[in-house]
């Protein structure tokens, strides 16, 4: 088990490796530092000097892999290459194309993406599981058909929708809660009631979809005709059979999504305006803070290799043939 | 007499399909009685597994509600309960067990778990006393180890072992009916003679009744007291067993019997049943055999024949037995003249086609940091045969002692790990795989699964014409497509099937066309994997007939992998008996059926079921399961399970002794 | 009136699209086994009732892809004609009154007066701050207040007499069409489409179609009298906006799996096939794409094309040009960030085939392994590539609308609901609140994206082996 995981761990650094040589090549060799100087002082008022000064204050004035004045390591080192994208590897995330600490940033704003995505993906996870329990105990039946439907009706409607619509009604028609904002400590739940409600709704429709088709998908097994041949009631069945083995594909799936709740929603948090790490992106990218948006990536790709890691031992932990051979 | 426990009144069981109702069960009556074994007896699609799910009201959702008759349980009838009080029945007064022992059990709960629900739901025991009980019953159904094996999930057992569990989960609520539906099918024959001695072991110490869903004649020859035979949705005779065997009246049963291979019929084609089942989307005016059947005459293609009781508990659906015929419709019947013509026997001296020395497949297995090779799975582990021109080598065991393995390492479908395969002048180990593909039209394959076996999306003729195409047989598309059609004609298909898709056509008939296929590069020599452990019975003696024909027209060299050894009887001439990736003893024909040496040869054929009830052999039964091939035993492979085993077993694997020209066994009792 | 074709490089690839769809459906129709599948589709009521809808959509969206310029009135006799810098499309043409009668800024729907105060000079000279009349939104009528109720009702009745008189025909059409091909008599076709006994559910596909048809009649009459769905900021008609919003949607839908589906079931099957460094190199290469945000890598591809077009604003002839680029880019980038998981289902599928028996048999004559590949495996993958394609579609224009909010969306200039959402949402907090582009917005893009999907459902259903067995 521990050499598996180390396995997948070592497999994980040529991957990342990829991942910013893809993001170095297309932030600084397909587009070079003097375009991104230019677009951020805007096209017309642009001076060679202007260009100049904007890149030594972020450090883009340096050669992209070789550096031929500095000798030694340095060579090496005192590059864009090392200096914008190596670094990464050590979780060194430098200085915002605003002149912010990125790393410093990411550590605040982190709680309050949490503080919407967990609640978020645990109530969701229990909702959307129990209205497909529901619609699997009724199947070919009505309830089951236009419950189906009703979930791709759900499903069909964007999420900015589902934003815009509860912000409507919840804090515009009806005064409950505040229309965005966020606040520490207690006072935050206020805050946090609306944009979690809203994520769970709209999470509904594909989910519960999704998990019928696993529940009936094990509800044809051989092994649900046996528990019934032992006289077992349908809701026995159900429970204790079908959602014990259909718990093993949804689960594993859950657990790639948990490092991504770091990540925060970015539509949610940028309607309700949360301090999260979503809107950060946000507003980097509307920002065109190329700095943050790297560093996004590299923070995202590494979730998601944590987030496969973790499912590949999630289900050798949840499957007893895996988990005993 | 005694009451029927279970009495079953013209049960109709149908679904909706695009084509109309479809009547899978259309009237079905018997009875049983306590401490009786009854077996329904039939084909695939004949009805006989939806008539059990019928009375336990555990059938697919299509045809829930589309039942009636009666299905009365000491009187009451189960038709009527409400789905609340059939729970009370199912597990409880009536428990069953299925045909797939793998896929039955639930795999993310322990064994105990799994029984002692039923404890829990039917005996109203907890804990202490549901765990005590469980192991006893653990321990009833002849599972070693019974506390470990308790708190283990079910891909932790053998299929064997599977099937106990089974087993003891549907006495765990000391049902009076059992209802097995094919428990043996997906077993091996020394399993399965593990598991039928098993349940006439319980049976005779309780009182309870089976009902044994079958279609081996073998089974039910071996265990049953009554014995029903189905056809298209009813049953077409019913009888004691002594009566049926002695005497099969219905023109079906008697074909089932003449279709089976054994070594009586060798060199004689067997009878075969021609056609098909009919499709049970229909309302049936005349008898449903009548186009099947040799005896039929005008009155069974105007009538539906009655049931008729000719002799006490003796009964058929048919008019050949109807006594009570009106005289005009009793013309006498003449049965079509059977062609059993006789089958070239003579085959003069052998000459080799191919050789087999040490053949090995090693699957490695990876494990650790770097995936370092760990060990490997032994599945061919020195394997050495030769095969002669014109003749059939049958090879044969049990599933996972690698005889299909072999049979494609031979062909060089899977690249062997040492040894050598020579062909003619040729070593096939030793070409690049582009010399090998102008090798590969004289050298073919047969597989197990008519279903699989070809691309569902090409046509019948794309499909043999592909093999040609590749190999450059004939010369233009208008040679080739001739070519094709006399292939069709020559295995009994019609040529415009070429037109046709493989979906279209019944597994027999596929299993032609893969015949037609491998026939059309002309090969010298075709391993039959399987080819017909997929089918039934009476397809089995059209394809058998078909192969033997094409050998004797053909001289073709057939390498006949297989486990049933009624097949090896009627059909081989030589036999390679494998035990865990060697051949532990290898002979003509005659040689190993009639003075089998090895303890594990004489193991499997006594285990093997036969209808001849007035020689009973004595099953040797072998104790536990066949070993992993991983890890196999030291020494003789097969000591552990051996009843002869000796010390030097344990160290040394014997080495072959030659006991005639033809005979060799590997085994350390005769040196 | 002169005019030069426009091909734009969208414009070109829906052509191929629609090329390839054509040709494949000639193909299937061939063949009895492809056939049957969607034979099961077509008898889905869900999947067909959706499947006219989308074909409304479709038609819409073809004719929104033929684009032209326009020659500009040429003062004098100058020999050299000059063509407009505005790229039209033929649906424009279609729609001229719609996308001409442009008001002041926004108005609400059934409007007669702005939705914004304005200082208004009397013919008198005297001046008052009041909301003023539209140009062209109902402004036939004499005293707004008084007669609009009764206007509104009685177009709408006589533009849903047309419509029905409409719908009546093409229930006449297609009983008449039925009837040739069945070779019986009129009527009784249209007693068993009443009834409903017909194989492909006629009666479904009718009732959609009639509902269809009357609301466009109906939207036509008012629609030439009124702003039906109000204006926007700048008094752009919002139903003519959404109207083009769909080719922005479908575009996105069809063209990115167009782009993707060549490299998915290439790299996919090849993965699945050669096991060994094949399979090492193309695994590699979708576990680094996948690892990357998708939001986050169309973010980084966006602002840097932006950049690019930025400093080279010589490339593109006209605005129409550089925002077709942007969307062409943008459904390039798409595909990129979607293929993999189309990828990795065909390798896990090949594997499996491989080791199915007729492979083995294909072996065992020596087939070389392009034939293996094109003949065996490829036909029978097919399925799920369609399945994918098909359930993609809606994600993709769904996703159009986020992208398009976090602003690395099509074009500003262009026409797509995303736009209209994202220029919109900002007016929610205006009192009182402006809601008919959002509502517009939400209505075109549910009822494309909700058929997509019943009709993907009906095509899996009919598709998917493992539904089948169900």
């Amino acid at each position: 088990m521990l050499a598996y995981i180390i396995r997948r761990i070592l497999y994980a650094i040529p991957i990342l490796i990829g991942v910013n040589i893809l993001t170095f090549s297309l932030f600084f060799v397909v587009n070079s530092p003097d375009n991104m100087a230019r677009m951020h002082l805007g096209m017309k008022r642009v001076t060679p000097e202007a260009i100049e000064n904007w890149k030594i204050e972020r450090g883009y004035d340096k050669p992209l892999l070789y550096n031929e004045e500095t000798g030694g390591a340095g060579a090496l080192t005192d590059t864009i290459f090392f200096e914008k994208s190596a670094r990464l590897f050590v979780f060194e995330f430098g200085r915002s194309d605003a002149g912010r600490d990125i790393g410093y940033d990411i550590q605040q704003r982190m709680w309050p993406s949490l503080a919407i995505a967990v609640p978020t993906f645990i109530i969701g996870l229990l909702v959307t599981i129990t209205f497909a329990m529901l619609v699997a105990f009724f199947r070919a039946t009505y309830v089951d058909y236009w419950g189906v439907i009703l979930c791709v009706v759900m499903m069909s409607i964007s999420g900015l929708f589902y934003i815009i619509g509860g912000q409507y009604l919840i804090s515009k028609v009806l005064h409950l809660v505040p229309i965005s904002g966020y606040d520490t400590g207690v006072s935050a739940l206020k805050f946090i009631i609306l944009p979690v409600i809203i994520g769970v709704i709209g999470g509904i429709g594909a989910g519960t979809r999704w998990y019928r088709t696993i529940f009936l998908e094990e509800v044809s097994k051989d092994y649900v005709r046996t528990a019934r041949a032992k006289g077992l009631s349908e809701l026995v069945v159900l429970f204790k059979h079908v959602l014990k083995n259909a718990m093993i594909p949804i689960l594993t799936a859950c657990v790639s999504q948990i490092p991504f709740l770091f990540m925060g929603s970015l539509l949610i948090e940028s309607f309700f305006g949360i301090p999260g790490l979503g809107s950060y992106t946000i507003d980097a990218i509307q920002r065109q803070d190329f700095a943050i948006v790297r560093s996004m990536v590299f923070l995202g790709s590494v979730l998601y290799i944590v987030g496969l890691i973790m499912t590949d031992i999630s289900y050798t932990l949840v499957n007893p043939r895996i988990r005993l051979s | 007499m005694t009451e029927p426990f279970l009495s079953v009144r013209n049960l109709k069981t149908w679904f909706n399909s695009s084509r109309g109702p479809v009547h899978a069960v259309d009237g079905v009556s018997f009875d049983i009685r306590k401490g009786e074994t009854f077996a329904l007896l039939g084909e695939s699609g004949c009805g006989k597994s939806m008539t059990a799910l019928s009375v336990m009201q555990l059938l697919p959702s299509q045809a829930v509600g589309n039942v009636s008759g009666e299905v009365l349980l000491e009187g009451q009838d189960l038709l009527t309960l409400s789905e609340v009080a059939m729970r009370d029945v199912r597990g409880n007064r009536i428990a069953m067990i299925f045909q797939e022992p793998m896929t039955s059990l639930n795999p993310v709960l322990t064994i105990g778990d799994q029984i002692e629900e039923v404890l829990r739901r039917h005996r109203g025991l907890r804990g202490e006393q549901a765990y005590n009980k469980a192991l006893e019953l653990l321990d009833a159904v002849g599972i070693p180890e019974r506390k470990q094996r308790y708190g283990e999930y079910p891909h932790q057992l053998s299929g064997g072992m599977k099937q106990r569990v089974m087993i003891a989960m549907a006495l765990a609520g000391e049902p009076d009916l059992l209802i097995a539906d094919e428990p043996t099918t997906a077993l091996d024959v020394t399993i399965q003679a593990q598991i039928l001695e098993l349940l006439q072991a319980l049976q005779r110490d309780s009182d309870m009744a089976i009902l044994l869903i079958t279609h081996d004649l073998g089974v039910v020859s071996g265990m049953v007291d009554h014995v029903a035979v189905m056809y298209a949705g009813y049953i077409v005779e019913k009888a004691a067993r002594q009566q049926f065997f002695d005497n099969p009246s219905h023109p079906y049963s008697k074909k089932l019997f003449a279709s089976l291979p054994n070594i009586k019929k060798r060199g004689h084609k067997l009878a075969v049943i021609e056609g098909s089942v009919p499709s049970l989307a229909q309302t049936f005016r005349a008898c449903r055999f009548v186009e099947r059947c040799d005896y039929a005459w005008q009155t069974c293609r105007d009538r539906e024949p009655r049931w008729f009781e000719f002799e006490r508990g003796h009964g058929a659906r048919c008019h050949l037995v109807d006594t009570e015929l009106p005289p005009h419709e009793r013309v006498r019947p003449v049965a079509k003249a059977e062609t059993s013509s006789a089958l070239k026997s003579d085959l003069g001296a052998p000459r080799t086609l191919m050789t087999v020395e040490d053949l090995v497949v090693h699957f490695p297995i990876h494990k650790g940091l770097f995936k370092r090779i760990h060990g490997y799975v032994r599945a061919v582990d020195g394997v050495s045969l030769e095969l002669f021109r014109g003749r059939t080598v049958a090879l044969v065991g049990e599933s996972g002692c690698g005889k299909t393995t072999a049979g494609k390492a031979l062909l060089q479908l899977i690249q062997p790990t040492a040894g050598k395969v020579r062909y003619g002048d040729v070593e096939l180990t030793q070409l690049s795989r582009q010399a090998i593909k102008s090798h590969r039209g004289e050298l073919q394959i047969i597989f197990q699964d008519p279903y699989s076996s070809m691309n569902p999306r090409m046509m019948v003729g794309d499909i043999i014409e592909e093999g040609m195409a590749a190999q450059k047989v004939g010369a233009s598309s208008e040679e080739r497509r001739q070519r094709v059609e006399a292939l069709l004609r020559q295995v009994g298909l019609p040529p415009e099937s070429r037109y046709r898709y493989p979906h279209e056509f019944s597994g027999g008939q596929r299993q032609r066309i893969c015949i037609a296929r491998a026939l059309a590069v002309s090969p010298k020599m075709i391993v039959c994997d399987e080819p017909t452990s997929a089918l039934d019975v009476s397809v089995q003696a059209q394809i058998l007939n078909l192969l033997k024909g094409l050998q004797d027209q053909l001289g073709l060299t057939y390498l006949f992998i297989t486990h049933n050894m009624s097949v090896v009887e009627y059909l081989a001439h030589n036999v390679a008996v494998m035990y865990l990736g060697r051949i532990v003893e290898q002979g003509s024909v005659r040689d190993i059926m009639e003075n089998p040496k090895h303890p594990y040869t004489q193991a499997l054929l006594s285990a093997v079921p036969t209808i001849e009830t007035s020689s009973r052999r004595e099953i040797i039964q072998l104790e536990g399961d066949l070993p992993s091939p991983i890890n196999p035993p030291q020494g003789c492979h097969f000591h552990p399970r051996c009843a002869h085993a000796m010390p030097e077993c344990r160290e040394n694997y014997p080495l072959a002794k030659i006991l005639s020209q033809t005979h060799q066994v590997r085994c350390f009792l005769y040196k | 009136m002169e005019f030069k074709f426009v091909i734009l490089w969208t414009d070109a690839l829906v052509f191929l699209l629609v090329g390839i769809v054509t040709g494949f459906t000639v193909y299937v129709s061939r063949k009895e086994h492809l056939r049957a599948p969607w034979r099961h589709v077509a008898r889905s009521r869900m999947g067909m009732a959706a499947l006219v809808i989308l074909a409304a959509y479709l038609v819409v969206g073809l004719l929104d892809s033929v684009h032209y310029r326009p020659a500009l009135e040429t003062s004098g006799e100058q020999e050299k004609v000059r063509y407009s810098a505005e790229v039209l499309s033929v649906f424009d043409l279609i729609a001229t009154p719609f996308r001409e009668r442009q008001e002041k800024t926004y108005s609400a729907p059934f409007a007669t007066h702005l939705y914004a105060k304005e200082t208004i000079e009397f013919p008198d000279g005297s001046t008052r701050r009041d909301f003023p009349r539209l140009e062209y939104g109902g402004a036939h009528l004499d005293d707004p207040h008084q007669d609009r109720f009764a206007d509104i009702v009685l177009t709408s009745v006589a533009g849903i007499v047309q419509g029905v008189v409409i719908w009546a025909a093409l229930i006449t059409l297609t009983a008449y069409l039925l009837a040739r091909r069945q070779k019986s008599e009129v009527k009784t076709v249209v007693k068993r489409i009443a009834k409903g006994e017909t194989d492909i559910p006629w009666h479904v596909m009718l009732v959609t179609a009639g509902l269809l048809i009357v609301l466009t009649v109906l939207a036509i009459n008012l629609g030439l009298k009124y702003h039906l769905l109000g204006t926007d900021k700048v008094g752009q008609d919002v139903l003519y906006q959404a109207l083009k919003s769909i080719r922005t949607g479908l575009v996105i839908g069809t063209l990115t799996t167009l782009i993707m589906l060549p490299f998915a079931t290439i790299l996919g099957i090849m993965a699945g096939f050669f096991h060994g460094w094949v399979d090492d190199v193309i695994q590699y290469i979708y576990t680094t794409l996948s690892s990357i945000p998708g939001v986050l890598l169309i973010a980084a591809a966006v602002l840097v094309l932006q950049v690019y077009v930025e400093t080279h604003p010589e490339m593109f002839d006209t605005i129409a040009h550089r925002a077709d680029m942007r969307l062409l880019f943008l459904c390039i980038i798409l595909g990129i960030t979607s293929w993999t998981g189309l990828c990795r289902l065909l390798r896990g599928e090949t594997l499996k085939l491989r080791e199915v028996e007729y492979i083995q048999a294909a072996t065992a004559f020596g087939v070389s392994n392009a034939k293996m590949l094109g003949r065996h495996i490829l036909p029978n993958v097919m399925h799920i590539v369609l399945i994918a394609v098909v359930l993609d579609f809606s994600g993709l224009v769904l996703a159009e609308a986020v992208l398009a909010y976090v602003g690395v969306g099509v074009d500003p200039s262009m026409n797509s609901w995303g736009n209209m959402i994202n220029a919109a949402r900002l007016e929610i907090a205006r009192e009182p609140i402006v809601w008919w582009s959002v509502t517009a917005a939400f209505i075109f893009m549910f009822t494309l994206v909700l058929s997509a999907n019943l009709f993907s459902d009906a095509v899996r259903d009919a598709f998917d082996p493992r539904l089948r067995q169900q």
